[in-house]
């Protein structure tokens, strides 16, 4: 049971229903969901396709209001606009390719106000942090699609968010990158003490980064489970090689099969 | 210098030249056409000797940059708009499609009576036929604007103002870029077209009244000196685009 000084964000009995469109009946995409996450905690979310995981995330961004039930980010219910504090890294290519690097990471802090000293500073720093020290002046369209996503990483950084959601931000990468994307998640994690939630297909990903991860169901999603890994702050990604955490995606898996299974069966 | 602009320039060389050995030859007359060179000598003694050359020439230009920005800046503004309201882009979007199947010089006499026969009667005309190229422009590029840029924007905490100038703008620049080219070749038309119909000066006029007085040599010389002025706006544009192109899709 967490206070509820600890919770840094909650939903209590959350919906998402996307109304009739272009021909096409209602869609129940979420819920009903209670979730309380801790400050500074690292909590992963996997699910089956189509489950509804990004619309949690938006929900919890503030990007989606839900149809019923109320969003909650440090004791005060979300409303139509995004509340400060939050950094959203998206799963598309959310680079803009007319800027470069420099500007890109710099993005948020110029609209922000924040004075152009602090600005470089900031900016050099993430962009330090985020190894693309020697692409400063490079437009996306140079860079490798990993590289991209660092600068939106690096971009979501220098605002410095208390939280920071993350929409399958790896899911483009190949695995040896994404387990080294996944340390320096980690690593960003411990030196910000943000809270992070994490959305991810991989159910290694999240067993390796989480602190929790919950599992949902397939549409609409619910929450099936929420697993504790109980590993230690300082990890990286050797703890694959732990012998629980095997049978920590072994029970993921075993809970997720049938929900795959449920979900390629309505596609 | 790439090979495709080599032969565009060899094709542009060759059609001169075949003209001008048409005309020299005697396959066209002269009173249907004088040959390019002649084309160019008379443009050149007017730009040299005619007290009317420069004031003309002015008026026209200024015209014409007025009539492309008139249909460049409200029409990316309208074509926001509309993207904006789906309801209404789908009561508008008929109009839009068959907008240019209906002759908007129609329309001309009432903006004389409006405006009266001035720079700004033409300069409307001008943007009138510009503008529904720029709106059309504007929401196809819109529609190719990933939509998590936008989700970039909320998050960031962008006014929709912000959004549309700082976001959306740019975003669509690659794909804004054929309207602005459209916008402008249409806003040539109008601005000459109308000058030629009924205006109290510009080059169009200059047009009419040697076409009248089958002053060829000055007709010819003029029409070159609007084909030259098009073309290094269009060379302008197309390097433009070239570049974005270039920066955006790099690989």
């Amino acid at each position: 049971m967490v206070s509820e000084a600890g919770i840094h964000i909650a939903l209590k009995g959350v919906t998402r229903i996307y109304p009739a469109h272009s021909g096409h009946g209602e869609v129940y995409a979420l819920g009903p969901i209670d979730l309380n996450i801790r400050r500074g905690e690292f909590f992963g979310v996997v699910g089956p396709s189509g489950c509804g995981k990004s619309t949690l995330l938006e929900t919890l961004a503030g990007l989606v209001r839900p149809t019923a039930g109320t969003a909650i980010f440090e004791g005060k219910a979300i409303g139509a606009e995004v509340p400060d504090g939050i950094g959203v890294v998206f799963q598309e290519d959310a680079a803009f390719p007319w800027l470069t690097v420099e500007r890109n990471v710099g993005f948020g802090l110029r609209h922000a106000r924040v004075d152009s000293a602090e600005v470089a500073r900031r900016v050099d720093r993430a962009i330090d942090f985020m190894g693309l020290g020697a692409f400063r002046r490079a437009y996306p369209s140079q860079l490798s699609g990993g590289m991209r996503q660092r600068v939106c990483i690096a971009r979501t950084l220098v605002t410095r968010p208390r939280l920071i959601l993350l929409d399958e931000p790896f899911g483009a990468l190949d695995q040896q990158t994404r387990l080294l994307m996944g340390e320096e998640l980690l690593r960003l994690w411990r030196d910000t003490a943000a809270t992070v939630v994490l959305i991810t297909h991989s159910l290694d990903e999240a067993a390796m980064l989480s602190d929790r991860v919950a599992v949902m169901s397939s549409r609409p999603g619910r929450f099936i489970a929420v697993l504790e890994t109980n590993w230690p702050r300082d990890r990286d990604s050797r703890i694959v090689s732990e012998p629980g955490f095997g049978q920590l995606t072994s029970r993921l898996w075993t809970l997720l099969r049938d929900e795959s299974r449920k979900a390629l069966d309505a596609a | 210098m790439t090979k495709p602009v080599i032969w565009r320039l060899a094709i542009v060389a060759g059609a001169v030249l075949a003209i001008e050995l048409a005309c020299r030859t005697g396959i066209i007359d002269r009173v249907t056409m004088v040959p390019p060179s002649q084309m160019a000598v008379a443009l050149v003694k007017m730009a040299v000797g005619a007290p009317w050359f420069w004031p003309d020439a002015l008026s026209t230009f200024q015209n014409i940059v007025a009539a492309t920005a008139m249909s460049i800046v409200p029409g990316f503004l309208i074509g926001l708009i509309v993207h904006a309201m789906p309801r209404l882009r789908a009561v508008l979007n008929p109009v839009f499609l068959s907008y240019y199947s209906v002759p908007t010089f129609v329309f001309y006499p009432l903006l004389i009576v409006v405006f009266g026969i001035n720079s700004v009667s033409l300069i409307v005309m001008g943007a009138m036929f510009g503008i529904v190229a720029m709106v059309s422009a504007t929401l196809a590029s819109i529609d190719r604007i990933p939509r998590v840029y936008v989700k970039v924007a909320r998050v960031t905490g962008l006014s929709p103002w912000q959004t549309a100038v700082q976001i959306q703008l740019p975003a669509a620049t690659p794909h804004l870029i054929t309207g602005i080219k459209l916008a402008v070749t249409y806003s040539v038309i109008g601005v000459i077209a109308g000058e030629f119909i009924i205006a109290t000066s510009g080059l169009g006029r200059r047009l009419k009244l040697a076409y009248n007085d089958f002053d060829t040599a000055t007709m010819y010389g003029l029409i070159l000196l609007i084909f030259i002025a098009v073309a290094i706006v269009n060379i302008m544009l197309q390097h433009w685009e070239s570049r974005v192109h270039r920066r955006w899709y790099r690989t």
